[in-house]
């Protein structure tokens, strides 16, 4: 993975051997490739079993990340929020200026 | 221009992510609770330079972010890492015998990936030091793309990928070790000689 800001298969003609794949697996996991590399990945998995089932693995791992990170909110946080919000009222600005703005 | 009067209606639709992510960051439910709390006000003070329309969970996460930095961060007792060891590409699918276990059995490695309790995902997410936790949190949790991670963390796209991608790894090893530590996996050879 480059550092800059360049995608690293940002070149005309692009059709991947199964190290070229693999190295676009979290773009493409991530949604991050344009149409058409996307559907020329998608095709070398067709093709490509031992590719397919890697990233069907990584696919799999990614949800299970995202389905055990949930948290329950604590009863009474949401009540607590609106209260504080509520206690703001309409503010003029405050002296360290509108903390929400951020540069 | 956003109109304060609306913010709580628009905004406290995010609060269950965002306290999850307070959590993940925080190490700690109560730290978490301030620090959204923190958040929300901190977001309802500047709602007035929120454009209505655009992007208001990615701007919520970056004032999450921004509090968190700035408040939350210098009272963990944990001195913070700024590196990571270099783990392989497609760690944890090679390490559980990659195409070879699924040619012998369909879905070994999904067997294995059941087994992994919610404890140890977040115990694995909360190992990863900050710079990586961050935005492996806000990609793989919250799916936010490379270009609101970037604006959210404050930091160049490149930046974004590199960290995903090493950070990445690492919970995949980390979650690794908590398979070997709970005999969910056993110690391969690839591992041995490692």
């Amino acid at each position: 993975m480059t550092t800059d800001d360049k995608s690293p298969f940002d070149h005309d003609f692009f059709e991947p051997d199964c190290d070229g794949a693999r190295h676009t697996l979290y773009h493409y996991l991530d949604g991050e490739l344009t149409d058409d590399r996307r559907a020329i990945i998608r095709q070398h998995l067709d093709d490509c079993s031992p590719c397919f089932e890697a990233f069907d693995f990584e696919a799999e791992l990614r949800q299970v990340i995202a389905k055990r990170c949930c948290e329950e909110v604590p009863h009474g946080l949401a009540h607590k929020i609106t209260s504080a919000l509520s206690l703001e009222g309409h503010p003029q600005f405050s002296p360290d200026g509108p903390a929400g703005t951020i540069t | 221009m956003a109109d304060q009067e609306r913010f709580a209606e628009l905004a406290m639709e995010y609060m269950p992510a965002l306290y999850g992510a307070a959590v993940r960051m925080t190490r700690n439910p109560s730290d978490a609770e301030d620090l959204v709390q923190d958040a929300y006000l901190r977001a309802y003070r500047g709602f007035g330079g929120f454009t209505e329309g655009t992007n208001l969970k990615a701007w919520l996460f970056r004032i999450l972010t921004n509090a968190y930095i700035n408040t939350y961060r210098s009272k963990q007792r944990r001195p913070e890492q700024t590196e990571l060891d270099d783990v392989e590409d497609f760690y944890l699918f090679n390490r559980m015998g990659g195409l070879e276990a699924v040619k012998a059995s369909r879905t070994p490695e999904d067997a294995v990936l059941d087994r992994i309790t919610d404890h140890e995902v977040k115990a694995a997410v909360e190992s990863l030091p900050e710079i990586f936790r961050l935005p492996v949190l806000l990609a793989d949790v919250e799916e936010f793309t490379y270009a609101e991670i970037a604006d959210i963390l404050d930091i160049p796209m490149g930046t974004v990928m590199s960290r995903l991608h090493r950070g990445r790894k690492a919970l995949q090893k980390a979650l690794w070790d908590f398979g070997l530590e709970r005999g969910l996996v056993a110690d391969t050879a690839k591992e041995a000689s490692a």
